[in-house]
């Protein structure tokens, strides 16, 4: 099968590859950058796990051939938080309620959140459910995570 | 990697596409916003030797307002028509129904002409499209053709679309006057496809009396299917709360609908029935209003 040489910019740096066209991003992030904050879960676009943002939209990276994001511009988990380690304002509220337990879906809350939150800083609380439907998680119950993203959008609207 | 492998094509424009589909027939499938296909060569469920990516042909994007029409390039993101205020003000089914697709995550990549080719008969857009009397634009090698929503679907993911030809553009008509509209949907969780949907829209006079009035299912049966004796019972009257029990009976009338894991036929049709008296009365009112 033909490979396709492949320039992508991940969470800032240029990246260059040789992928086969059946390759999903979500695997050459993980499998050839080695970044592996972007997890799997179903691998056919109901859980979320592996949502990235591609050219700033967030977006499920199973269902979108590496091949196809040749020139973009994604960012992944690794990309959502300061390069000396601090927590974005996102990840910090999900540590501060309890917004996590086992921590496989978080990723891909933390990167749909601060995608959501970016388009509407300040949402109500239905609003903030209709934003977390498309990530599943089976541990949390989900309250916790509803109650971080309104903390995530007061202390963004007080930062800025 | 879970899809068997296949031949990747990125042309640039829909003559490029138009060609290679004419090259490769039915080995080929076109690759629209991927949120529908890649799932399926995902799971194995289908196989294509020869992939046809159009999300690099910018003739396939945008928007545009001409002579009582909306027309909507097959490519564009539906995320892109959910956020365009104008296109939402002249076809408010699109700003209504949009938002049910799915979520966001899937509205960002999911293209408006992807969908309604797909023409999955539980998705929203195929809906619209007919319950609008929309036309859908299809090109070929050997030019484009235009085809009206209600000769376009022809089954279950099967649509007047042939081999070497793809969905270009989608026109819909944009409606004058007091006009209003609404859908409404039974899904179990949040973007799931809906068990039973219903899409409406009702013209009215001065007085309140329907002049002009749409009503189509989706999952009532294998295409979306519009409810003609319905409309005819509405269009003339000054309707209120029992006629529109009433309407609603004779609309479900007009459909076929399945039984599957999650909800009897039976179901489906009483379900059906109370979604268009709700979506009925929704559209008066702000037709009215």
């Amino acid at each position: 099968m033909t490979e396709h040489s492949i320039s992508i910019t991940v969470n800032g740096e240029k990246r260059t590859g040789h992928v086969e066209a059946r390759k999903t991003l979500a695997d050459w992030l993980r499998e050839d950058c080695g970044l592996t904050g972007t997890h799997l879960g179903c691998e056919h676009g109901v859980c979320g796990a592996c949502t990235v943002t591609i050219d700033g939209d967030a977006v499920r990276s199973c269902l979108v051939f590496a091949v196809q994001a040749d020139g973009a511009e994604v960012v992944t988990i690794e990309g959502i938080g300061g390069s000396d380690g601090t927590l974005s304002p996102v990840q910090e509220a999900f540590r501060q309620c309890h917004g996590l337990q086992c921590g496989f879906c978080t990723p891909g809350f933390v990167v749909s959140v601060t995608s959501f939150l970016e388009q509407n800083p300040h949402p109500s609380e239905e609003e903030i459910r209709e934003g977390l439907s498309g990530n599943l998680c089976r541990c949390t119950g989900y309250q916790n995570i509803v109650k971080a993203v309104q903390m995530a959008s007061e202390e963004m609207a007080q930062g800025t | 990697m879970k899809p068997a492998p296949f031949e990747y094509h990125a042309p640039q424009t829909i003559a490029d596409v138009t060609s290679l589909l004419a090259e490769h027939g039915d080995e080929a499938k076109v690759l629209a916003g991927g949120q529908s296909l890649v799932p399926m060569l995902a799971l194995r469920l289908t196989r294509f030797e020869h992939i046809i990516d159009l999300n690099g042909v910018d003739e396939l994007k945008g928007v545009s307002r001409a002579n009582g029409t909306l027309s909507i390039r097959a490519g564009t993101r539906q995320a892109t028509v959910e956020h365009d205020a104008a296109a939402g003000a002249a076809v408010p089914l699109l700003a209504q129904a949009i938002p049910l697709i799915g979520h966001f995550q899937i509205r960002n990549r999911g293209t408006v002409g992807g969908s309604i080719a797909h023409a999955d008969p539980a998705s929203e857009l195929p809906a619209v499209a007919l319950a609008l009397d929309a036309e859908l634009e299809i090109a070929a090698k050997s030019g484009t053709r235009r085809v009206p929503a209600s000769e376009f679907f022809l089954g279950t993911w099967t649509t007047s679309v042939g081999e070497d030809e793809i969905l270009a553009a989608v026109h819909f008509p944009v409606w004058e006057g007091s006009s209003g509209f609404a859908v409404e949907e039974l899904a179990r969780r949040s973007g799931d496809f809906a068990l039973a949907g219903v899409v409406a829209g009702v013209q009215v006079d001065g007085s309140g009396v329907v002049t002009k009035s749409a009503i189509s299912f989706l999952g009532m049966a294998p295409t979306p299917v519009r409810a003609p004796s319905a409309e005819a019972a509405l269009t003339g009257t000054n309707p209120s709360g029992d006629d529109l029990a009433e309407i609603a009976r004779l609309a479900v009338g007009d459909t076929d609908p399945t039984a599957d894991v999650h909800a009897s036929a039976e179901y489906r049709l009483h379900v059906g029935a109370h979604l268009v008296a709700r979506a009925l009365d929704r559209a008066l009112g702000a037709a009215r209003s």
